[in-house]
């Protein structure tokens, strides 16, 4: 509590001016209680995933359906993403130019919506493969789980859209850059979930 | 009623306590009014008039908790009105401390005997759960009678495997010797109960539940549906008969005349929707159906859809 | 394209069906009647309030000063509200099931099955997401800011949209009763039986959407206040200074925060079930439906404590205020609020013993269920030790709280019974347990809540709610309560289930026609104070308490006017211990203007509330009826209302310090000009809300 730079949660807004590190700390702190509800939905579609594997109903199941090749680079496009929004919030501490942050939010969306493009494609060929969610309690608890992450980065992309726009608009104004540190918190928890969706449903699906 | 508003609150206070009062014994005064009534007489249809092993022990248990529960409630009931009374604003002998709000032995009153009860009704519960666990076979001399129950709308269906026959809304059994059941749904999930006898348990479709029960004495029980499932919910009722052996044995004669055998057409033409008033019987049953429900694997639509039509 | 389907393509599967009337007119049967005359009442009373505001010249006001206000105040009223519009209608409809059940004893009786079914379903869905947890978010938005020293709640504009979202979702709930039909599944919606397969009409639809939109509002409550009590406390309010009000209040929020998502998810998967043809829940294809009772009782625990707690902290304010006397065992109290909140979502599963899990499982949640009695005392017991050695006034709220010591102890008494599972097989699903729930939960939340609102109304309005109402509304209220409900526990141990709409056992007739009495008794109880309300608005010039302390009580939302400002506060206080204006009075230092008064910022008013709630309800209802179009519409429209709302930078609005200042010293004339009057003169119009110190404290 002494230090004026740890007065408040994620990064320090050096040189914000209208609002005060207390007021900002309040922004944050409702965001991360945010992020804990929506962990709680995520927790409970991996549980309903969980007790759903074994419900396959004759449809496809995991081993048929699941590609390991697309599912790595998903995770490569978006773990990559999360390191570029994370220069991008340091361009926003340290550039003054704004271009750093500029070019390195562009970049997130790109790795952002190729990870989108990837996840359809996949969903597509499931599709063309008879696995749609309306054959089995199994695939139904997939395409609960999986497209929900994947909803949550499609809001992202927007957000990010958004806030390029604002940038533009508003320059660093301290509401852009109070949104930019909880929209960095953000993308960074669905890096956090994708890992588990990843892990739980890919790697667990295809090894088993 | 403004001048309550008016009158000197040393006085108005008291008739509000009185009023508090009267509402407090109010239950009382019903009970005592409804007893020459012969309202008591309802009590009977349910666990405290246990007819069968099951239900006995379950209203010992209930008496039990009630009568450790009497040392949590007792002392609130008693000291409520009494601190509200004798502290009242307009008694000026009675102690009055503001600023007194915390003390140590107190604390230990407050929170030590609640754990303690809690403890001795935990010990209770662990023993009567696993003792009175609707899984558990029922100790007995005899092998128990087995039937397959499934809950249909907004009917049962009764399947005696070992005797080929099936009632609807007719249990019918041995009274000399417990009865194991299976359940299973053909539809929503149900809650089959035989208040006199034993608990409940659901029913729920493509699964196996379980339930152990007995009957005392030959008699004659009403058996529900607790669980709402349509329109139909309140007359899903059944019969439930302990006879004599010799009787059950003549029961079961009487089903194997009718000529109705209960294969699967015939169990999707009986799960359709409907209240079915009189039981009724299926002289023969085709072998592991009751395996066939479960397998089903049905929406249940063309029961919900097939009403639509009527 | 054809007419039907520009008929699709414009209102979905809306018919003339759809409208009670038109069913009423084409079976001329009483429960239809019944039903187009609930349906009508909708709409003359939508008719009415349309024809008031317009006579009345009141739609400016109406939108300028109250629905688009950001003021937490405001808000808490209009929370309180909708509670009470919504508390009607249930308590009519639990008054025709009751007379239901009491003539159909091999009989038809008045309401048909369908009927009597949506009764239940809208009965309890609306006790608890339309009316007690509204009434909660009310007292909550009303209070706690006032009472934590804070100017207003972390994210106004938030609340402001989850206040608009839980309108939108009564709105749904009303609108079913004039277009379309209810589910009939209960307030727990339990599939399969709310599934596509056996309810394909827009009943369980109505359900789903009305319940995710008060869903995702609470959620945000929940956020919204927490954020405001950690971070938003005055200087020197440490949590363990709080008033204990304040304390249940952060609790209640964390519930919230971690009990509303599974409720969004079972709704949400549920619909997925209905609409994309899934199979979470179906009896076909791998469906499980036991996912969904054990989804929505994770949530649905917690939330029988999300709405007690409030209560409690209600209680804990009124019985320490009214016995003039410092909290007995704070700490304690505390300690046992969050000891509650944990234990809450270790016993969801004692809501289904019946489901054939292993007696170990029920064994454990059972005991795991008993130890929250053992908090649940200690609050009991400190609260009957708070009174002993004070002096003890009897005003309505007083009442109210003594009442819920003694009823709830009995629904306590019940609940251990029934967290016993051999006991519970044998009364669950029976009216024992609807007995029990009604035991806890109308004196352990409806009592709170109108303790509370006739305790804060002073604070809110400016005058207090004249008493001999209030305390006729409180005999029907507790005797009403007890006619209903004690019936019920002798019926549900004489094996009469839940949701009957017929009974074929003549042996319950005298019961239910004491609970019948009862109900009438409590719909009494319903009207006398809403007259007690309007004769108290007739008379409040009587009943002013300007000063803003009519009941010499302890915490800081006394120490300001009343009504407060906009700002709450002239000057943020500075707090040094626990009751903190009690402590002010006793040094004399209330009513002392501040040494300097500064600017004050205030949120503007916003649109995007109303806007967030209109588009959710006209998502829903578009959802509801398969009118694509409006879905889409309501959807896109709350989004874009919220990224334009991002852009939009001048948000605030600066109240210039000469203007506080002239408002604070204008409450201190007339604080100086009062006359301090002493306990026993609280109930007389001289009361103008300025406390004699009782007896003059010792300062410690």
């Amino acid at each position: 509590m002494s230090a004026p730079q740890l007065r408040h949660v994620g990064l320090n807004l050096r040189g914000s001016d209208l609002i005060e590190p207390s007021e900002a700390a309040i922004g944050i702190y409702g965001f991360w209680i945010f992020l804990m509800s929506d962990a709680v939905l995520f927790a409970l579609l991996f549980a309903i995933y969980g007790t759903q594997l074994s419900a396959t109903a004759g449809a496809p199941g995991p081993q048929a359906e699941f590609k390991i090749g697309p599912a790595f680079i998903e995770t490569l496009l978006l773990l990559t993403s999360s390191l570029t929004f994370g220069l991008a919030s340091i361009a926003m501490k340290y550039d003054r130019t704004r271009t750093g942050l500029v070019v390195l939010l562009c970049f997130t969306l790109v790795l952002g919506l190729a990870f989108l493009g990837f996840e359809l494609n996949d969903f597509q060929t499931m599709f063309a493969n008879g696995a749609t969610p309306d054959r089995s309690g199994f695939l139904s608890a997939f395409f609960a789980l999986v497209p929900t992450h994947g909803l949550h980065v499609t809001a992202g992309c927007i957000w990010i859209a958004v806030m390029l726009v604002q940038i533009g608009v508003f320059g660093l104004d301290d509401r852009v850059k109070l949104n930019l540190l909880r929209l960095g918190l953000f993308w960074h928890f669905l890096d956090i979930i994708w890992i588990g969706i990843f892990s739980v449903v890919y790697l667990q699906g295809i090894l088993r | 009623m403004p001048n309550t508003v008016e009158s000197p609150p040393s006085k108005g206070a008291s008739p509000a306590l009185r009023s508090a009062s009267l509402a407090r014994i109010a239950p009382v005064l019903v009970v005592a009014t409804l007893l020459p009534l012969g309202g008591c007489g309802v009590l009977d249809h349910g666990m405290l008039g246990a007819a069968g092993p099951v239900a006995d022990q379950t209203r010992h248990l209930f008496f039990i908790v009630c009568g450790i529960l009497l040392f949590v409630v007792g002392p609130v009931l008693l000291l409520t009105p009494l601190f509200a009374w004798h502290y009242r604003l307009s008694n000026t002998k009675s102690a009055y401390r503001p600023q007194w709000g915390f003390n140590w032995p107190l604390e230990g009153l407050i929170w030590i005997p609640p754990i303690l009860i809690v403890v001795l009704l935990a010990v209770f519960l662990w023993r009567d759960t696993h003792r009175l666990d609707p899984y558990k076979p029922l100790a007995s001399a005899l092998p128990p009678t087995e039937v397959q129950a499934v809950a249909l709308d907004w009917k049962w269906l009764f399947i005696y495997p070992e005797e080929g026959v099936a009632s609807v809304n007719e249990l019918v059994f041995p009274a000399d010797r417990p009865v194991h059941i299976s359940l299973t749904s053909g539809t929503v999930m149900q809650s089959f109960f035989i208040p006199k006898l034993a608990g409940q348990i659901y029913a729920m479709a493509g699964m196996t539940t379980q339930m152990n029960l007995a009957a005392g004495a030959p008699g004659t029980f009403r058996g529900e549906n607790t669980q709402f499932n349509g329109m139909g919910f309140q007359n899903q009722k059944f019969q439930v008969r302990a006879e004599p052996a010799t009787d059950y044995r003549a029961w079961l004669a009487r089903a194997k005349t009718d000529g109705r055998t209960l294969d699967m057409p015939a169990y999707k033409a009986l799960s359709v929707r409907s209240v079915q008033a009189e039981p009724s019987r299926y002289g023969a049953v085709t072998p592991d159906l009751f395996k066939a429900i479960i397998a089903l694997d049905d929406a249940g639509a063309h029961a919900a859809h097939k009403e639509a039509k009527q | 394209m054809s007419g039907d389907e520009l008929w699709y393509w414009l209102f979905g599967r809306l018919d003339a069906k759809a409208l009670p009337f038109v069913r009423a007119y084409d079976h001329p049967v009483l429960s239809e009647f019944i039903g187009a005359g609930a349906g009508a009442m909708v709409v003359i009373g939508a008719v009415g309030v349309v024809a008031l505001l317009t006579y009345m010249r009141w739609w400016r006001p109406l939108f300028l000063d109250w629905l688009t206000s950001l003021d937490h105040k405001k808000i808490g009223v209009m929370y309180v509200v909708i509670a009470g519009v919504m508390l009607t209608r249930a308590l009519i409809e639990a008054v025709l099931m009751r007379t239901q059940q009491s003539l159909a004893i091999n009989a038809p009786g008045i309401v048909a099955p369908e009927h009597f079914a949506q009764l239940f379903s809208t009965h309890g869905t609306i006790m608890i997401f339309f009316m007690a947890m509204p009434f909660l978010t009310g007292l909550i938005n009303y209070v706690v800011p006032l009472q934590i020293g804070a100017r207003d709640v972390a994210f106004p504009l938030l609340n402001s949209i989850s206040l608009m979202l839980t309108a939108g979702g009564a709105g749904l709930v009303m609108i079913s009763l004039a277009i379309g039909e209810f589910s009939t599944g209960g307030w727990s919606g339990y599939p399969p039986y709310t599934g596509k397969a056996f309810q394909p009409g827009v009943g369980p639809d109505y359900w789903i959407w009305a319940v995710t939109l008060t869903s995702l509002g609470t959620t945000f409550s929940g956020l919204n206040f927490a954020a405001t009590i950690y971070k938003k406390r005055c200087p020197g309010m440490h949590l363990m200074r709080m008033p204990l009000f304040s304390w249940t209040a952060l609790c209640t929020s964390i519930l919230m925060i971690f009990a509303m998502p599974p409720l969004t998810l079972a709704t949400a998967l549920l619909a997925l079930d209905r609409y994309a043809d899934f199979h979470f829940f179906t009896n076909d294809l791998g469906g499980n439906m036991m996912n969904y009772v054990n989804l929505f009782w994770l949530f649905g625990h917690p939330e029988v404590y999300i709405i007690v707690l409030p209560a409690f902290g209600v209680y804990s304010e009124v019985i320490s205020a009214f016995s003039s006397k410092e909290l007995y065992g704070y700490t304690s109290l505390v300690l046992a609020t969050m000891a509650i909140g944990v234990l809450s979502f270790t016993v969801w599963l004692h809501h289904f013993f019946t489901m054939g899990q292993s007696a170990n499982i029920n064994a454990v949640f059972g005991i795991a269920t008993m130890t929250i009695g053992i908090p649940t005392g200690v609050k009991v017991y400190d609260w009957i030790w708070t009174m002993f050695r004070g002096e003890v006034r009897f005003t309505t709220q007083m009442l109210f709280s003594l009442a819920f010591i003694v009823t709830f102890v009995l629904g306590g008494f019940s609940g251990i019974l029934l967290a016993v599972p051999p006991i519970d097989y044998v009364v669950h699903n029976t009216v024992f347990l609807v007995a029990h729930f009604h035991n806890v939960i109308i004196p352990g939340t409806l009592f709170g809540m109108i303790a509370g609102y006739q305790y804060w109304f002073p604070k809110a309005f400016g005058f207090r709610l004249v008493e001999g109402w209030g305390k006729i509304s409180f005999v029907c209220w507790v005797v009403g309560f007890y006619l209903a409900f004690m019936p019920l526990y002798v019926l549900g141990l004489g094996g009469m289930a839940r949701r009957s709409q017929a009974l074929f056992e003549p042996d319950y007739r005298p019961w239910l026609i004491v609970a019948v009495v009862g109900a009438f008794l409590l719909l009494t109880a319903l009207a006398t104070l809403f007259v007690q309300l309007v004769v108290s608005v007739r008379e409040r010039e009587r009943n002013r308490v300007p000063v803003g302390d009519p009941w010499d009580a302890r915490s800081l939302e006394w120490s300001v006017s009343a009504p407060p400002p906009e700002y709450n506060f002239a000057t943020i206080p500075q707090v040094g211990r626990r009751d903190a204006f009690y402590w002010r009075k006793a040094a004399r230092g209330a009513y002392k203007p501040a040494d300097h008064y500064r600017d004050i910022t205030v949120p503007k008013n916003s649109w995007v509330g109303p806007f967030v709630g209109l588009g959710g309800a006209a998502c829903g209802f578009g959802l509801v009826w398969h009118i694509w179009w409006m879905t889409i519409l309501g959807f896109a429209g709350v989004w874009i209302t919220v990224v334009v709302r991002s852009f939009v930078r001048d948000t605030h609005r600066v109240i210039p310090a000469a203007e506080v200042e002239a408002t604070d010293r204008r409450w201190l004339d007339q604080a100086a000009s009062a006359h301090p009057i002493p306990r026993r003169l609280e109930e007389s119009p001289e009361n103008f809300g300025l406390a004699e110190p009782f007896p003059a404290p010792v300062p410690a």
